[in-house]
Formats: C-alpha cells, sequence, structure tokens
C-alpha cells in the first residue's frame, strides 16, 4: 500500500515536470505565427544570448565550494581567461574552444605531476 | 564552385546542428551519468530517471528535482520549482519565435521540447550570421536537439545501470567544454558598448547572486544585463540626439 502511493507520487512529480517544462517551452511558440513582438522588446531580445550565456558561466569558473576563488592554480580561471582572449581575438567559436580546452586541461593534468 | 556561404540543404543543416553541438554534448556527458547514478543511489526505481530524461528533458530541473525527491518534498513544491528553473527558457522562445512562425506546429512542438540552453546556444548564432534561415535552421536545430537528446537518455540510462561501478567522472571537470563553448558564443558579440554592459553587469550580478536558489541568480542576472543593454543604448541614442539637436 506504502509503496503503491509513493508510485503515484512518482509519477506525478514526472509527469507534472513533463508539462511545466514543456508549457514553458511552448507557449510562446504556439502562438509565434500570430504574435508580432514590440519593435523595443524584439530589440531588448538580441542581448538575451549575451546576457543567459554569462551567467551560467560565471559561477562556473569563479565559485568553488560556495566561494569565490580567485586562486592563481584555479584552473578555471586561466582556461576562461585563455578562451575568453582567442574568443576576442579571432573571433572564431572552435578555435576559442580549442584554445580553452588546451589551457584548462593542460594546467589540469599538470597539477598532477 | 561551392563557398563557405552555399546554403546547406536540411541533410548537411541536420549534421551542422549536431556538429557545433558536439562539445557541449562531451562537455554534458557526465551529468547525465551522474544523473542516472545519483537517482538510483536514492533508491529511486529505475524507470524515474529514465523517464524523466525521456519526458522532461531539462538538465538543472532534474538534478534539483532530485534534491526535493531526496527529502520528501511535497509534489506542488517540486513543480514550482521545476517552473522557476526553466523559466529562462521562455526568453530564449522570445527571441527565437521570429524564426520559427513560418513552420507547422508538426515542427514546433518537437522544437519546443527540445528547447535547452546548449541547443539554443549552438544553432541561434547561425541564424545572426544568415549561415541558417527559415528554409534550414529548423533542420540543424532538430540535428542538436536529437544528439543531446541520445547523449542524455543513454548516459542516464548507462549512469543508472552502473553508475556506482565506475570512476567518478565528476572529477574530470568535462564541463569545462560547456564553458569554452558559451564563451566561443559570448565574445563575437562583444564589439560595441551595449553588449559589453550586457557582459558586465550579467557577470556581476550572476557571481553576487551565486548562492540564491533555483537558478533565481542566474534568471536576475540575465534580466538585468538584458535591461542594461537597453538602457545603454537608449542613451548612446539620446547622446546623439541632444548633440545633433544643440
Amino acid at each position: 500500500m506504502e509503496s503503491t502511493v509513493h508510485n503515484w507520487y512518482l509519477i506525478a512529480v514526472v509527469v507534472g515536470m513533463a508539462i511545466i517544462t514543456f508549457g514553458i517551452r511552448f507557449v510562446l511558440l504556439a502562438r509565434a505565427h500570430r504574435t508580432h513582438l514590440p519593435t523595443w522588446l524584439e530589440e531588448a531580445l538580441r542581448f538575451v544570448p549575451v546576457a543567459v550565456l554569462t551567467a551560467i558561466i560565471m559561477p562556473m569558473i569563479f565559485i568553488h565550494e560556495q566561494k569565490l576563488d580567485l586562486n592563481v592554480q584555479n584552473p578555471w580561471l586561466w582556461g576562461g581567461l585563455a578562451a575568453f582572449v582567442a574568443g576576442g581575438v579571432w573571433r572564431k567559436p572552435l578555435l576559442t574552444i580549442l584554445v580553452g580546452v588546451v589551457v584548462f586541461f593542460g594546467l589540469k593534468l599538470g597539477a598532477r605531476f | 564552385m561551392p563557398t563557405e556561404s552555399s546554403v546547406l540543404n536540411p541533410r548537411q543543416a541536420l549534421r551542422f546542428g549536431a556538429f557545433v553541438s558536439l562539445p557541449m554534448i562531451i562537455g554534458n556527458m557526465p551529468f547525465g551519468f551522474i544523473f542516472g547514478s545519483l537517482a538510483m543511489s536514492q533508491g529511486l526505481p529505475l524507470w524515474v530517471p529514465v523517464a524523466m530524461s525521456l519526458l522532461v528533458f531539462a538538465g538543472s530541473a532534474q538534478f534539483v528535482a532530485l534534491g526535493l525527491l531526496a527529502v520528501n518534498a511535497p509534489l506542488w513544491l517540486i513543480l514550482s520549482t521545476t517552473f522557476i528553473v526553466n523559466l529562462r527558457h521562455l526568453l530564449y522562445a522570445a527571441d527565437i519565435m521570429k524564426y520559427l512562425r513560418h513552420l507547422g506546429f508538426n515542427w514546433r512542438v518537437p522544437m519546443a521540447f527540445g528547447l535547452i540552453d546548449e541547443t539554443y546556444a549552438a544553432v541561434r548564432p547561425y541564424y545572426a550570421s544568415g549561415k541558417l534561415d527559415e528554409n534550414n535552421g529548423h533542420w540543424a536545430y532538430i540535428g542538436s536537439f536529437l544528439a543531446f537528446y541520445i547523449m542524455w537518455n543513454s548516459t542516464t540510462l548507462a549512469g543508472a545501470l552502473v553508475g556506482q561501478a565506475l570512476p567518478n567522472m565528476a572529477a574530470w571537470s568535462l564541463e569545462f567544454a560547456m564553458v569554452a563553448t558559451f564563451l566561443g558564443i559570448i565574445t563575437p558579440y562583444l564589439r560595441s558598448l551595449p553588449y559589453w554592459n550586457v557582459f558586465l553587469v550579467a557577470a556581476a550580478l550572476s557571481l553576487v547572486l551565486h548562492s540564491l536558489p533555483n537558478n533565481l541568480g542566474l534568471l536576475i542576472a540575465a534580466l538585468t544585463g538584458v535591461a542594461a543593454g537597453v538602457l545603454t543604448e537608449y542613451l548612446q541614442g539620446h547622446i546623439q540626439r541632444t548633440a545633433q539637436g544643440a
């Protein structure tokens, strides 16, 4: 009996999460053919990629164990900086990834020896 | 002679979408694996992590849900948390709706289901650069989505089945590939003051607010960053108009 209740609870969690997640992603796209956003909003949305992607990665680079990590031995810092500089100079996404990854994993492996 | 600017046909676009997603796919593999093995270590039945990855397909919300299930949180709390954690996808949808309003629901439904950070990040810049357009963009998008979907579900299953027997993949820091990819997307935008201000404000706030629960810090930082960009552009225009008027 106990486990039947538990199973229904788990089913409700999974299905509920699926509906809510899909709902958020679909609600605007469902109306895309008849909704035209005002110009000021369209212009503001141009900034979304930089704003969201920056806000996702900065804590990954700088926050470790819940604290700001500015230690020079933090490989995230150097890998991120290398990718940032490479991206700023060459503006080629694949090269940016390559430079960042080489510096990051080079430092990480180097620290082992 | 085919050149860089030659138009991608559907099959090429599909492959292109999967290809540009590759670094992030590698970077995310440990997370699918950890998600699967974490769910099993909490004593959940196998179908729970498997069904979540199949039906919800939202990494951070799935991890948050595991945390809440572990403390027997009530249903409403898990669902409202899911809502807040995924709210940022609304911004992506608002931004890309102009590129897919000509498509039928048979396209828009799967594209909405697959609207994750990574696919948005992988495909969106190529719409802006003109490499993708109304004719082939959705194929690239589906290519990216399918690549992530297959990876996420297979790593979830693998983690759930054999997770405890394998080395600690979290220590490998493969997610750095995601950081590098996102930097590759962000840096080309940084050629004007409004975008620099978006970047600086979003970066500073995301660090200051990192301890807020449920990705709220991320959401506030992103929205404030966008506002900073709009304000900068407005002030630039205002200064220009004043200078002309004088």
